[in-house]
């Protein structure tokens, strides 16, 4: 009895040193469409620490995308329980506790580029002056100082793509949500965009949550890589990986990159062969 | 050089319908001449005449515009004379319309959109209103906002606004309609209100397929306002200008109203340009 006090004390001092961004116990996602069910999330399980950049890989209907937005409080689990800083995920939206990234850039078309980073702000009710601050602050880190005043259709996709990363970067989330930001980018770009994004979460410690179809991204960018599979939509495995945290594009070449890479790949493989 | 090639088959159908304006004249007031003609004349003589009468069923194109210049340049732009006062006229109760057919089409619009009960049980009833003649529901409008005090401007715009909130609705309803789903899930993560949805997001959105059907609802106006001068007994406007003529078989003075009807509206359609470019370039040159 004093033992299981003492335990549940220990364990919650350890969860004050490194609280859960994210926590799901058996979240599981039911869709009713056209009268049929479809089970696109069952009985997950995952914690994210804060600081950690923990990828979402899986074939196509793995229910990456609606765990990103059961996150984000987009879909609502049919069970399990889902905390988000602590809190339920409607909770930690209406706290404005994270940024998300959706696959297309999401731009509005009528706003040039600095307007389209200061809209979270204007929501926000922050002054004038200091939106525009930050918004250039957050567009020059994305490298894109000079674009301020450009039109989204000026810009190239992956430039796109970048305005709506600094977009979700500008209101300074803890957390950022990110949904296959890249897929639609070509091989170079998102290459160049995977640096950026790792250097950027290395200087600003947010805890990032990435979806992604691709290996090497994710074992690229990832400290943690949680791999899913499809019907029903669940983890199959959980890949910590330790290559160093300063990396480049060179690290891709490394048999230590090609091994992570090589367990991810076979999880995935693992996954299918339950159909 | 494109400017000129997208002018000269401008300039060529011009032409074409005026020629075929003079050969019509001929053939519509011929027989007229030939009754009211003593005796044999040439058929040059016979040409002249035809387009040179003074209550002819067609009159000439130069006819026309002789009346509609003396009308403009010879009378004082307040004289009931002048063409330009009874465009005037019609044109403040269609723009009034036009005011009153916006506010009505945004509001509709706005609770078809959010209230989904509104979306099955008004659309029905807006579309059958279109199908009420405007001509029969006109004078029925003006006796009874005559008859609680109203008359004046206020009856004509309230039949051009009949006309013209129809197609602002509708366009506003795809507008409103239009914002990408994943933009309305963004402003859900920023945890936004539902007037902060609908000022930075849908109606922006909506202005591309507002315009189009502005241009719409601008014409309808004018006809409705002209419409609802008829059946008045209004003393000004091109409407009772239009009826006057009629009455009196003064066929040149209802032509003259007929193209500064045209003109006026054609002025309007330039206004909603000229806007519509202006909002544009607000955003970048495009809408």
């Amino acid at each position: 009895m004093v033992e299981a006090e003492l335990l549940s004390l220990q364990t919650s001092k350890a969860a004050e040193r490194t609280p859960n961004v994210v926590a799901a116990r058996g979240v599981s996602l039911v869709f009713e469409s056209g009268g049929q069910r479809v089970i696109a999330l069952a009985g997950i399980d995952l914690t994210i620490a804060a600081g950690d950049f923990v990828s979402l890989i899986g074939p196509s209907g793995c229910g990456k995308t609606s765990l990103l937005r059961a996150i984000a409080d987009l879909e609502h689990p049919s069970s399990g329980e889902l905390l988000v800083n602590g809190m339920t995920p409607a909770e930690a939206r209406k706290r404005r506790s994270y940024g998300y990234v959706f696959q297309a850039p999401a731009l509005y078309p009528w706003r040039n580029v600095v307007r389209n980073v200061m809209l979270p702000l204007e929501i926000m009710g922050l002054p004038r002056a200091e939106r525009l601050a930050r918004a250039k602050h957050y567009l020059g880190l994305v490298g894109l100082r000079n674009f301020a005043e450009k039109f989204p259709w000026q810009l190239s996709g992956g430039m796109q793509q970048r305005v709506s990363i600094a977009r979700a970067l500008a209101f300074e989330p803890k957390l950022l949500l990110m949904d296959e930001p890249f897929g639609a980018l070509d091989e170079i770009t998102r290459d160049t965009l995977n640096l950026h994004l790792h250097e950027l979460w290395r200087r600003t410690g947010t805890t990032v949550v990435f979806v992604t179809h691709s290996i090497p991204e994710a074992v690229f960018l990832s400290t943690r890589i949680v791999v899913m599979s499809a019907r029903p939509g669940r983890v199959i495995d959980i890949i910590d990986n330790d290559l160093p945290l300063t990396r480049d594009l060179s690290l891709r070449e490394t048999p230590e990159f090609l091994a992570v890479a090589r367990r991810v790949r076979e999880a995935l493989h693992a996954g299918h062969s339950y159909d | 050089m494109a400017k000129a090639r997208a002018t000269w088959p401008l300039i060529a159908i011009g032409l074409a319908v005026i020629g075929v304006w003079y050969v019509g004249a001929i053939l519509l007031n011929g027989p007229q001449v030939r009754e009211q003609a003593a005796e044999d004349m040439g058929f040059r003589d016979f040409v002249v005449q035809t387009w040179s009468m003074e209550r002819p069923v067609l009159p000439a194109p130069h006819q026309i515009v002789t009346e509609l210049a003396q009308s403009l340049f010879t009378h004082s732009v307040t004289s009931p004379r002048n063409l330009l006062h009874h465009a005037w006229v019609t044109a403040s109760a269609a723009l009034s319309g036009l005011g009153i057919a916006l506010a009505l089409g945004l509001m509709l619009a706005a609770g078809i959109v959010h209230i989904p009960v509104l979306d099955r049980s008004l659309m029905p009833w807006l579309i059958a209103s279109q199908t009420v003649p405007v001509l029969a529901i006109a004078p029925m409008v003006v006796v009874v906002l005559g008859n609680l005090g109203i008359t004046g401007l206020l009856p004509k715009a309230a039949i051009a606004g009949y006309l013209a909130f129809f197609p602002i609705t509708v366009g506003m309803v795809k507008g409103l309609r239009a914002a990408d789903p994943l933009q309305i899930d963004l402003l859900r993560t920023y945890d936004a209100r539902p007037w902060q949805v609908f000022s930075l997001l849908r109606f922006p959105a909506s202005l591309s397929f507002l315009f189009p059907n502005l241009r719409v609802a601008m014409t309808l106006a004018l006809v409705g306002a002209i419409v609802a001068e008829l059946p008045t007994g209004a003393q000004a406007g091109l409407g009772a200008r239009l009826l006057a003529g009629s009455y009196y078989g003064q066929t040149i003075q209802i032509w003259a109203a007929l193209l500064m009807a045209a003109g006026t509206s054609m002025l309007g359609l330039a206004a909603v340009s000229l806007i519509e470019a202006l909002v544009a370039q607000r955003r970048g040159g495009r809408l």
